[in-house]
């Protein structure tokens, strides 16, 4: 199971919890999820803050706060600040964005706010890209996990970069790994988890799905076969075909 | 005085940030930042406010 800054968790599943029909229908899909990480924002208190807070407090689950929307250092490094308080951890996703229409990170002001954070004793999660560079910076800035893209946010379009995750996964073997964003369905999870990856960080694929808690246990159930599968280290693929009953013995007919 | 609290302009008679919140109702789990610098919650009352002055009172909310 995956451990973060010397905690371990006891699910690979982490789930946000954005865009569901009810806050019911949210119990329900982490409940049936197993999740042990639930990803959470701070907006301005418009009414429902205090009744959410109610809500996810009753999850059991460990809080992620997220720097969601900002896109600055500062912004986000406020806003980090502010999620401590609140949320009483000093676990924080970072994320500063660089592009309004993919959400893409901006991964300069993310080192930048990364480096200001863990200077800050912050327990840093960076939403950033799989770029080998990018992720190094990120670890001299005192991250001790990382968490690229699959694909856009609430895109749905699974692992858009199969090989550069896969290359992230062998250049840092020990620092524990989360695709975060893009995830659409089980087998996208799945694949995450038979590269190594330690987790999957995922949200609209269950909030959105039709029937959120039964996309939440396939999400669970994906995540397990998928990690199962990495453990038992996969045959090697070949282009060319290798026969699978012995061939000798064959008779000559 | 005028101030802005959560983007919206408001008449107040407060001289403390504890006092901005409390004429605006905003109580529970909030967090706040005063003209984008994050206020912890024990120096609300020790933080004066001015004329013009940001407030941002935020509170836990759904995320991905």
């Amino acid at each position: 199971m995956p451990v973060f800054y010397g905690s371990e968790i006891d699910s690979a599943l982490m789930l946000g919890t954005a865009g569901y029909p009810s806050p019911k229908i949210l119990a329900d899909a982490f409940a049936r999820s197993g999740a042990g990480i639930a990803t959470v924002s701070l907006r301005r208190e418009g009414g429902g803050g205090q009744d959410f807070w109610a809500l996810i407090q009753s999850l059991g689950v460990r809080l992620l706060p997220n720097t969601a929307g900002c896109h600055s250092v500062r912004e986000a490094v406020t806003t980090a600040h502010m999620a401590r308080e609140v949320f009483a951890t000093d676990w924080i996703k970072l994320e500063v964005i660089g592009h309004a229409d993919t959400l893409q990170p901006d991964v300069f002001g993310l080192v930048e706010a990364a480096r200001i954070l863990a200077a800050d004793g912050f327990k840093v999660f960076p939403y950033c890209t799989e770029d080998l560079t990018v992720c190094e910076r990120l670890l001299d800035a005192g991250c001790q996990v990382l968490m690229p893209w699959g694909a856009p946010i609430g895109s749905g379009l699974g692992l858009n970069n199969p090989h550069g995750l896969r290359a992230l996964r062998a250049a840092f073997p020990d620092v524990p790994l989360v695709v975060d964003a893009g995830i659409g369905l089980p087998s996208h999870a799945a694949a995450a988890m038979e590269m190594g990856y330690d987790a999957v960080l995922l949200n609209s694929a269950v909030a959105r799905a039709g029937d959120p808690a039964a996309m939440a246990g396939a999400m669970a159930d994906a995540i397990r076969a998928g990690r199962a599968a990495y453990l038992a280290d996969p045959m090697e693929r070949t282009d060319m075909a290798i026969p699978s009953t012995p061939v000798i013995g064959r008779a000559f007919l | 005085m005028r101030i802005t609290i959560n983007g919206s302009p408001r008449d107040v008679a407060a001289t403390t940030l504890a006092e901005a919140l409390a004429e605006a109702n905003l109580t529970g789990r909030i967090a706040t930042a005063l003209n984008g610098t994050f206020v912890p919650a024990t120096l609300r009352e020790t933080t004066p406010i001015r004329d013009g002055d940001a407030i941002e009172a935020l509170a836990p909310m759904q995320g991905g």
